[in-house]
């Protein structure tokens, strides 16, 4: 990937910005311990958000690799994961909580640990989902990057260590303007008691267009539909010339 | 598919309910509990979906959470025993009785949009639970927001998980007079859509009504 910015995104570390439809998002593994908690928004309409149950039922699965689209909640294609080297990122987890994270790995504090203390889902999307103006009371459930949880048929729910190798890479590509809001904290289900976050590289970059043969695309007649959803939209918000230019 | 099902039933005698109600089928129906109330929701024909959400009725941003609910539980089904739980990990409600054996909190509602994309485009103007959600949810004023449409409960659905990462929506396991119970932890704002789905063999493309009842303890 050709990118245009990049940054590591520290253990602990949050983040969030507006990335143009059309891009490239790629995030790499610095080690086996990664997971990093995402939430996507319609950039200019914040009510439309990523829809956990509507992207597992229109593709009948339980987790998302390559292929697969996030969809939100008005039955558009958001991102696609145009390539995945981990093969299971997981939809069920949620997000760390602070009482929970205090109790795993030991409470710690600015006061004694400075900015190597233990931050968690909960306190990262607080003050990330605020300075874009939405609050606790606008999380879904996220898409816990380079994370897994298996169903068993009983339906226990079990967290597989180190389902993400040092280098691994997802590439997410925009098919739409989106806001997205990282938490690079651990899994709620991460049975370690060693704080396991690491660095997760951010790269951004220019996308090809989505081609006949693309792979998200063609995965399902659901994801063409979702797909022809957020055209239409698009189409709508940006009027006659960007149809005309795009004859 | 086989599954371990643990049946519970319950002692409560229909002539001591305080509350009862038939939902006919696309039918939407909101009710705030009391702390320790039990309210029970019976599949009247079998194989029917009952979309469902909860609020903490005194502080309604808190609203119903599958995560928090499976994740505390840990294990994606609910039955006898589970806690239904808000957002904030707070408990509102605990399952106390249950004929069917297990329900669904991941595969979510269906909604207008969804339909274009799991059916066809064509499918957008059919009735569908979250326009259910939204117009319930409406009468109440500025009290919610489409921000409140949390990924609910279909009691009575049976959506299987595989352990290779498979997700299906396969017939019920429901039957008529099968019914699910539960108690109220706190104040609880109770929201249903009895599901108009026609697009989806699992209830036999046949809406049925379902019966809500409440008793005080």
């Amino acid at each position: 990937m050709n990118s245009y910015w990049n940054k590591s995104l520290e253990a602990g570390e949050k983040w969030s910005g507006v990335i143009k439809k059309g891009s490239l998002l790629r995030l790499t593994a610095s080690g086996k311990t990664a997971n990093v908690s995402m939430l996507l928004f319609n950039a200019h309409d914040r009510t439309e958000r990523y829809n956990m149950p509507d992207t597992l039922k229109a593709q009948h699965t339980s987790h998302l690799t390559k292929g697969h689209v996030l969809m939100s909640d008005n039955g558009k294609a958001m991102a696609g994961i145009i390539e995945d080297d981990t093969g299971w990122h997981d939809p069920f987890g949620g997000f760390s909580k602070t009482g929970w994270t205090d109790a795993q790995f030991g409470k710690t504090t600015y006061q004694s640990e400075r900015n190597e203390r233990y931050r968690s889902g909960e306190e990262n999307f607080s003050m990330e989902l605020f300075r874009n103006g939405l609050t606790m009371r606008d999380t879904v459930p996220v898409l816990n990057v380079f994370s897994k949880v298996a169903v068993q048929d009983g339906g226990e729910m079990v967290f597989h260590e180190d389902n993400a190798q040092t280098g691994q890479a997802i590439t997410f590509r925009t098919e739409m303007d989106l806001l997205i809001v990282l938490s690079n904290t651990p899994h709620p289900l991460d049975t370690s008691t060693v704080y396991p976050s690491v660095p997760v590289k951010l790269e951004a970059g220019a996308a090809e267009p989505v081609g006949k043969d693309d792979i998200c695309l063609n995965l399902c007649g659901e994801n063409r539909r979702a797909f022809e959803n957020t055209w239409e939209a698009n189409l709508l918000a940006e009027g006659l010339t960007a149809a005309v230019s795009a004859e | 598919m086989t599954q371990a099902k643990e049946i519970t039933t319950s002692p409560r005698k229909i002539e001591d309910a305080v509350y009862t109600r038939t939902i006919p089928a696309g039918k939407g129906w909101m009710h705030d509990l009391e702390p320790g109330q039990v309210f029970r929701i019976t599949d009247l024909e079998g194989n029917q979906a009952a979309d469902t959400l909860f609020y903490d009725a005194l502080n309604p941003e808190d609203s119903y959470s599958a995560i928090e609910t499976v994740t505390a539980q840990k294990n994606i089904y609910l039955t006898t025993g589970s806690v239904l739980r808000a957002k904030s990990g707070r408990p509102l409600l605990t399952i106390t009785a249950d004929s069917v054996g297990r329900h669904d909190t991941v595969g979510g509602a269906c909604s207008a949009e969804s339909n274009t994309v799991r059916y066809a485009h064509e499918k957008k103007a059919m009735h569908n639970c979250r326009d259910t959600f939204m117009y319930e949810l409406s009468k109440r004023g500025a009290q919610f927001s489409k921000q409140d449409l949390a990924p609910n409960i279909n009691f009575f659905m049976n959506v299987p998980i595989t352990p290779e990462g498979g997700l299906t929506f396969e017939d019920g396991v429901s039957a008529p007079g099968y019914y699910v119970e539960m108690q109220a932890e706190t104040n609880t704002t109770v929201l249903i859509s009895n599901c108009p789905q026609l697009n989806n063999p699992c209830n036999d493309y046949n809406p049925t009504p379902i019966e809500v009842t409440i008793w005080n303890n």
